[in-house]
């Protein structure tokens, strides 16, 4: 590989690599979402005299 | 809201556009005859800073609708570009660098007008964020941070322009008042991956934008729950 095309591949990877990151950021959000709406189920789910007692 | 049905859609068709556009500049597009093989950086180095500039650009158009109507989304709408907007800038400075590096043999030229006053966009919007997140959300935060938006723009036609302004010799330029100076293969290439390029913009700006949204809605339905 010379260097020219080094090079080329350097700068096309960065470009790639910055969308995969991005992808990781999103995907420990989607994550993160889930959890907090399985909670809110799970406070939804609940008598509403039991939620502020152990929420609030 | 529709927009966010079709977002999937559209990212399909951005994936595709970007295969499309990767064919190109490797399989259809000539080898430049003065920089070789390394001057197919510029296929995707253009593109991604004028994505860069859209992005900038969105933010400051949202900021101003938010001053306009006051409707708080555009708040939200300003922050998420100017985010995409920083994100596709570092990539310039990135993609932009090794080019250089490639070309004329240094990573940054400070002589380069284009260079710095790209530099100095990118900086500018990245104080955004500190000044952001030094205010209490709100609408003092949200009209502040329009504010801020709105004058970043003003050195978007500075940085375009300076290369021609200064009459850079460094930097070069591609595209003259008397067209592009490439063949018609390359020029396809080039317009392939911008396009490609907004694509995935947009679609990382909608993303993005759901996201927060169903994080904006989650924080009220706690609240609401809590509160019963």
């Amino acid at each position: 590989m010379s260097s020219g095309e080094k090079y080329v591949a350097a700068a096309y990877a960065v470009v790639l690599l910055a969308v995969l990151v991005w992808v990781a950021i999103i995907a420990a959000k989607l994550v993160r979402l889930e959890r907090e709406t399985a909670e809110l189920a799970t406070l939804a789910r609940r008598p509403a005299g039991e939620r502020q007692s152990t929420d609030g | 809201m529709s927009l966010n049905r079709n977002v999937a859609a559209i990212a399909v068709g951005a994936a595709g556009l970007m295969a499309l556009a990767l064919a190109m500049v490797f399989f259809v597009a000539p080898e430049d005859a003065d920089q070789g093989i390394s001057q197919k950086i510029f296929y995707f180095h253009v593109p991604i800073a004028l994505t860069a500039y859209a992005c900038f650009g969105t933010g400051a158009w949202k900021g101003l609708r938010l001053l306009w109507t006051g409707a708080e989304r555009y708040d939200l709408e300003s922050y998420t570009a100017i985010h995409q907007g920083t994100i596709f800038g570092a990539l310039t400075l990135l993609t932009g660098s090794i080019w250089a590096k490639a070309s004329w043999g240094v990573w940054w030229a400070w002589s380069s007008n284009q260079l710095v006053l790209f530099l100095v966009l990118f900086l500018f919007y990245c104080a955004y964020f500190m000044l952001r997140f030094s205010v209490e959300p709100g609408t003092r935060r949200a009209r502040v941070s329009a504010v801020y938006a709105l004058f970043g723009v003003a050195l978007i036609p500075i940085s375009f322009l300076a290369i021609r302004l200064a009459n850079d010799f460094i930097h070069p330029t591609v595209f003259t008042r008397h067209g592009a100076q490439m063949t018609g293969t390359m020029l396809a290439a080039f317009w392939v991956s911008w396009a490609a390029l907004l694509l995935l913009a947009f679609v990382m700006y909608r993303v993005e934008l759901i996201g927060k949204h169903i994080d904006a809605n989650l924080r009220d339905l706690r609240d609401i729950l809590t509160a019963r």
